[in-house]
């Protein structure tokens, strides 16, 4: 049911694990409903330079997370935030219809950690 | 690869004596048993014949078996055809939580029609009091159905106790023994049991063909119309070498249930224990000793089924989970939660469900293989993160 490129990425996770003082996470999802994402980010200059995940959920869940750090990393925060949950999916090759929320999920941790970036700038 | 199956509680390979008799009615006995003449003879010999077999092993009489597509239509009609039966005495149906899909979407259903159901609660180890059936049953109550052994945890029901409930205050009683029948031994009089559900896939036969017993004198409208098969209460040519594959089936599993249950039963506790002394944070969901041989459903704290089953499957390991990401309602397992089990260790649970051709060999590799899995799972999860922040903490 899943493509070959949403097992690869489960089976080979691209930028999983924690990240040392992140300019920015976004933490989205719940255990209660199975899933629940974070996502780190490191921005110089507006760039996102590193990007960092940790999942708790499904294949989609994993293969979403790490779909989003490939196309985040290197691009500047105004063009990080144009990528939808869509795109999330198309460059996994597709999702299973019941699954297509867990592309969400990474767009919502990516939004929400370059959000939290955004104020951490404002409030200082 | 060679893969290892544990997941007989989904399905099971067909039995080999089983295929040689369907693939040989298949070939040789095309006629429909609703005739006359030889063909027709010999086909409704070998429907009979089966017909015979299941009911030899539970007690009853051969006119009391009737065939059905599976376990799911013998639910179906057990359900709604004593309800619409008996509806001159009441519209009250008694069920529990953790029942099969096949009996909680039929009652759902029948409520939609103007029926009331009781939907009976479990303890934590997925047993339904009998006191809560006792103060259930109401004088308009038409129906118990409560399953034997249930599928995900394997928990076993009172049943004898529950006939006997259902006998004394006169209620018809259905019990699903998909998981049960040719596992252990049922005996219809003995267990008041008034009908039940049987699955020919569940026991090494084929799929799509089932049965349903069901005792004399127990009031029953048709759910399905057409020909004068199975007493018109399940019309429609019968299936011959599936029925037969059953009876083949039943057969062998009754020959050899008492030896094969004992050897599942050591393999079972043999991966039980081998889980938990390779990996921490998991507990066992059902029954710890009133459960079914083949049967052991365990849950993994701070990690999700569904990573698990394909991370097994990658290593030729094929297993089920209650995890809501492996069925398409994105709800966990509706038996967990009810007995009392908190969602998120719900959605890391994996059933094991052991068969015949399971050896301890087979065994040894999934205990191997099962800590590296859940550990490189754990590694990606931030709850398990968060558990280890807080355990530094306090140390």
């Amino acid at each position: 049911m899943y493509s070959e490129k949403v097992m690869d990425h489960f089976r080979n996770p691209r930028n999983m694990g924690e990240m040392e003082n992140p300019d920015g996470v976004g933490k989205v999802g719940n255990p209660v409903c199975g899933d629940m994402m974070e996502l780190y980010i490191k921005v110089e200059n507006d760039v996102i330079t590193d990007v960092k995940f940790m999942t708790f959920g499904c294949g989609a869940a994993i293969a979403t997370s790490s779909m989003v750090t490939e196309l985040v990393k290197g691009k500047t925060l105004d063009e990080a935030l144009k990528i939808s949950n869509a795109t999330v999916a198309e460059a996994l090759d597709g999702l299973p219809p019941v699954k297509m929320h867990c592309s969400v999920l990474a767009e919502d941790a990516l939004k929400g950690a370059i959000e939290d970036y955004r104020n951490k700038q404002k409030s200082r | 690869m060679k893969r290892i199956y544990l997941d007989h509680n989904a399905t099971t390979p067909v039995h080999p004596e089983v295929a040689d008799e369907v693939c040989r009615r298949l070939r040789e006995d095309f006629g429909n048993a609703g005739t006359l003449y030889s063909y027709g003879r010999e086909a409704k010999k070998l429907v009979d014949d089966a017909r015979e077999m299941i009911a030899s092993v539970v007690g009853a009489k051969r006119e009391e078996i009737l065939f059905t597509s599976g376990g799911t239509e013998s639910d179906n009609m057990a359900v709604r055809g004593v309800a619409y039966g008996n509806i001159n005495k009441g519209r009250h149906l008694i069920t529990s939580t953790i029942e099969h899909h096949a009996i909680l979407e039929t009652c759902k259903a029948l409520e939609k029609e103007g029926f009331e159901v009781t939907y009976l609660p479990v303890d934590e180890y997925g047993t339904i009091k009998l006191d809560e059936l006792k103060n259930a049953i109401r004088s308009d109550t038409t129906l118990i159905t409560i399953m034997h052994a249930n599928n995900e945890t394997g928990t076993i029901q009172h049943v004898s106790e529950i006939g006997r409930i259902a006998r004394e205050k006169g209620v018809t009683f259905h019990t699903d023994t998909v998981q049960t029948f040719g596992k252990i031994g049922i005996n219809v009089d003995g267990m008041n049991i008034d009908l039940l559900s049987v699955s020919a896939h569940k026991l090494h036969g084929p799929k799509g063909v089932g049965a349903l017993y069901m005792r004399k004198g127990v009031k029953m409208k048709p759910v399905m119309f057409g020909g004068h098969q199975e007493r018109k209460l399940r019309p429609g040519t019968h299936n011959v070498p599936g029925i037969a594959g059953l009876g083949k089936a039943v057969e062998v599993a009754a020959r050899d249930m008492e030896g094969e249950g004992e050897r599942l039963l050591k393999l079972r506790e043999r991966l039980w224990e081998g889980i938990k002394a390779n990996i921490p944070h998991i507990r066992l969901n059902g029954h710890p000793t009133e459960r079914l041989k083949n049967t052991l459903n365990v849950s993994f704290e701070f990690v999700e089924g569904e990573s698990l089953i394909l991370s097994l499957d990658d290593l030729g390991i094929c297993v089920a989970s209650g995890s809501a990401c492996t069925s398409d309602s994105l709800e966990p397992s509706h038996v967990l939660l009810a007995m009392g089990c908190v969602p998120e260790v719900a959605h890391g649970s994996l059933r094991f469900s052991l068969g015949g051709g399971n050896t301890d060999e087979e065994i040894k590799l999934v205990i191997q293989a099962l800590p590296k899995v859940v550990e490189r799972m754990r590694s990606m999860s931030p709850l398990y993160r968060e558990f280890l922040k807080k355990q530094k903490a306090t140390e």
